[in-house]
């Protein structure tokens, strides 16, 4: 290969524009944020002038520890029912033909590609009190005449599941993509039942899709606000639904941003955490 | 050997669970009856009320504006970072890594936030401006992505081949480099443009009076229950346009 001598000045010119560009509008807004946090607020919904330490104090409120429970477990098990569901499916996908696998994956990605605000638009009216599947199942005696389906924590649950889905799907796919399925055939020869080979010998093998499936997912609906808000009752609030009332309805951004803080600390942790493990692994695999 | 049907039962239950809502939305724009729970009848009327909806196709200008230039802005960008990305490797190029990925997994409320920190505390007036550098920022990753994707199929010996047969370096970066990367660069492009279309989350933070892009609109359009069956309309072209993007891209893909 050519490599200009002048080199490291063409590398700087091709990497400066993208990098100016995240600079300026990632890292220091992102760096704003915690800033701001340590700002007393102003009336008019901007930051004032000096420093302090009271809306720190504010944000350790006890009030926050229930929205933040909720945030985490309502995270953690869309994570759970998300792997559940994709990890057959990767399984299947990467064991048909390329022709069925390319609709499979069209088919997974275009209502993904739908707009999002459409898609909880749909389930609200799919599950409206006089929208069709309660008309449906209240005709076929499943559930109460007087049940209501939505707002509540298990629609908040379904939906979040319902638009977190493929980001489980296609990590977990790219890894079955590579398993070697003759290990299984080999195990099933050898006398394992097809449960036994699955959970034994293809969920091991693909491990790593599946952490990061897990972490895309987790990390995902930590900052979820616009599901549990249309979908969700009162009582479903998540942490990101408060950062989005600080900032619109009380207009106090220091607050905000306290709320926001902490946020990127639960998102960055586990990330964290599974970078060092795979550099880790990698390190024992070599 | 048998072969379970488990695995097969659970992708079909599943793609028919994503379907499901959307088959649902897209009849029910047909349908006379308010809230869809039942058949009264076949009807154009929403999509006639949506004709009239003046609001609706002003913001649709406005977001199809956005979109377009906040990917082209995001392909000029994007390829060059994919192309400093793929032809070095130094800490500065672990640094760029590193700053082009985090953007992917952030949060979109922390990004929303942060960005109208920026704007608050520099006493930028949030509008047209703010709602494109959102999204050239959160494009950008996604371009570089799949331009470096498509970076990693690329022959490099092609490039000295042409200089080899006396092009200069700038000619063979024109005449064999972009014409083979420029089906990575259009697909990175369109997913920029549906991803710009698509946002509601960060362009609520950073937009401003005057600047209500589609989403922004039918969010504030699922607030009132006269304007729901015209949801169900615009979503139906909006679906059917969805279609029409996936067909043209996969079309690019497999030309390249």
């Amino acid at each position: 290969m050519t490599e200009e001598p002048a080199q490291p000045s063409r590398q700087w010119l091709l990497t400066l524009p993208s990098l100016v560009w995240l600079a300026v509008f990632f890292v220091i807004p992102a760096i704003l944020v915690i800033v701001t946090a340590f700002r007393p607020a102003d009336l008019q919904g901007g930051v004032g002038a000096g420093w302090t330490l009271a809306t720190l104090r504010e944000v350790q409120d006890p009030a926050y520890l229930p929205i933040l429970w909720r945030t985490i477990w309502v995270s953690g098990l869309t994570t759970l029912v998300c792997l559940a569901l994709a990890l057959p499916m990767a399984f299947q996908m990467a064991r048909v033909g390329e022709r069925m696998r390319q609709v499979l994956l069209l088919l997974i990605v275009i209502p993904f590609l739908s707009n999002f605000l459409i898609r909880i638009f749909a389930w609200k009216s799919l599950l409206h009190p006089e929208g069709p599947l309660t008309k449906l199942l209240i005709g076929l005696h499943l559930i109460p005449e007087n049940a209501v389906l939505l707002n509540h924590a298990g629609t908040v649950l379904l939906v979040l599941v319902y638009t977190q889905l493929p980001f489980a799907i296609l990590p977990l796919y790219a890894a079955a993509e590579k398993f070697d399925f003759g290990l299984l055939d080999a195990a099933r020869d050898l006398g394992a039942g097809p449960w036994r080979a699955f959970s034994k010998v293809f969920v091991p093998g693909v491990r790593r899709g599946i952490i990061s499936a897990a972490v895309m997912v987790f990390v995902c609906c930590l900052g979820q606000y616009v599901i549990p808000q249309m979908v969700g009752g009162t009582s479903d609030e998540m942490l990101g639904s408060k950062i989005a009332q600080r900032v619109f309805s009380d207009r106090n951004l220091p607050h905000a941003s306290a709320l926001a803080g902490g946020l990127m600390l639960a998102v960055l942790v586990p990330m964290l955490v599974v970078v060092i493990w795979q550099r880790l692994s990698r390190k024992e695999a070599a | 050997m048998k072969r379970s049907w488990l695995p097969a039962l659970i992708t079909w239950g599943v793609i028919l669970f994503l379907f499901a809502p959307l088959v649902v939305l897209v009849v029910n724009s047909f349908n006379a009856s308010r809230f869809g729970g039942e058949w009264e009848g076949f009807t154009w009327s929403w999509y006639e009320k949506l004709w009239a909806a003046e609001e609706v196709w002003e913001s649709l200008w406005i977001t199809l504006r956005i979109a377009v230039s906040a990917s082209l802005a995001a392909m000029v960008l994007g390829t060059l970072a994919a192309y400093a990305l793929h032809r070095f490797r130094s800490w500065l190029q672990n640094v760029h890594h590193m700053l082009i990925t985090l953007p992917l997994v952030m949060p979109d409320i922390l990004m929303g936030m942060s960005l109208l920190a920026l704007f608050v505390l520099t006493g930028v007036e949030t509008g047209l401006l703010t709602i494109w550098i959102a999204h050239v920022t959160f494009c950008l990753s996604f371009v570089t992505m799949v331009v470096l994707g498509r970076l990693q199929d690329f022959d490099f010996t092609l490039l000295d081949a042409a200089r080899d047969l006396g092009a200069t370096q700038a000619a063979a970066v024109k005449k064999v480099l972009l014409p083979l990367l420029l089906p990575g660069v259009l697909a990175g492009g369109l997913l920029a443009f549906t991803l710009s279309i698509d946002d509601y989350v960060i362009t609520f933070f950073v937009s401003g009076p005057g600047t209500t892009t589609l989403p922004l609109r039918v969010a504030s359009m699922m607030k009132t229950s006269r304007s729901l069956p015209m949801i169900n309309a615009l979503s139906t072209l909006l679906i059917a346009s969805t279609f029409l993007f996936a067909a043209l891209s996969s079309r690019l893909q497999r030309r390249a």
